[in-house]
């Protein structure tokens, strides 16, 4: 059984999906029994999204894409469209 | 394109400004396009075009930008935003505001991008791109170990950042109060492992 210290120290590669699942176990098993430890998990855990989410909103100027789309004449990811 | 506005969010965090984004994501797609046969099928377009992207930035734009490359952060303690929010010294923080309401976009995407890039790299393909420590070690070209360590220390300044800003728009009470839980936790040796 992981204790507080083992537990925030995998924090981070546990939100990132990087544990085995051996240590993943341990760190869930710690989680359903310390209130402490799964606060700080479930921020991060909520900080990550947020940050993503925040990121992400670019809008791509107006004609990129049919800019790239002049450069080669196929559809190279098979989404069906040109690119 | 289904993947174009992401690689095109991802160039604005890597260049920082709309001008050389539109032409890196402009380039990595030709580069891509030549380079198409090289792409295996069945493995994953979306990674194998990041990298293409990754690459362009660090072998062209990077140059062109003129950066003095920074690789110093300041060292912040483990836990620091979440000891400042999660603690009692939250000003304006109400029961019913959540991260995503503490926060402006754009002061995300300025503590992103205001990081060093040895740290703004992973940080950006973990957390907003969510790639594995694998492929972004891969795509870097540095061991899994330093990409580990780059996030660690990139996040906890990515944090210090955001503190500061909701500090100065008045969401957080500028004088911490010390928090008791978690206290002396200190997460990972911040060492960076010696490459190679």
């Amino acid at each position: 059984m992981a204790d507080c210290n083992q537990t925030l120290r995998e924090l981070e590669a546990f939100l990132d999906g990087e544990l085995t699942d051996e240590t993943q176990h341990a760190i869930h098993a710690h989680l359903e029994g310390c209130m402490d430890c799964l606060q700080a998990f479930d921020f991060h855990a909520e900080l990550k999204t947020v940050i993503s989410q925040k990121c992400l909103n670019d809008e791509m100027p107006p004609g990129l894409l049919s800019r790239i789309e002049q450069c080669f004449g196929e559809d190279i990811d098979g989404d069906g469209a040109i690119g | 394109m289904q993947y174009a506005p992401q690689l095109y969010s991802a160039a604005m965090r890597m260049t920082r400004n709309r001008s050389d984004a539109e032409d890196l994501v402009q380039e990595a797609y030709l580069r891509a396009y030549r380079g198409y046969g090289s792409f295996e099928e069945g493995t994953n377009l979306r990674a194998w075009l990041f990298r293409i992207l990754t690459n362009t930035y660090i072998n062209t734009y990077r140059a062109k930008q003129r950066r003095p490359q920074e690789t110093e952060l300041n060292e912040v303690e483990d836990l620091y935003m979440y000891r400042r929010i999660s603690g009692v010294d939250v000003a304006a923080r109400s029961a019913e505001d959540t991260l995503f309401d503490l926060f402006t976009d754009d002061e995300v995407k300025a503590a992103l991008e205001n990081l060093p890039e040895s740290f703004r790299m992973p940080v950006l393909l973990a957390d907003v791109e969510d790639f594995s420590y694998k492929e972004i070690a891969e795509m870097l070209d540095i061991p899994m170990g330093t990409v580990m360590s780059r996030l660690h220390r990139g996040r906890k300044a990515m944090q210090k950042a955001l503190i500061d800003f909701a500090t100065e728009r008045g969401m957080l009470a500028r004088t911490p109060v010390p928090d008791t839980s978690l206290r002396n936790t200190t997460l990972r040796n911040t060492e960076e492992p010696t490459d190679g």
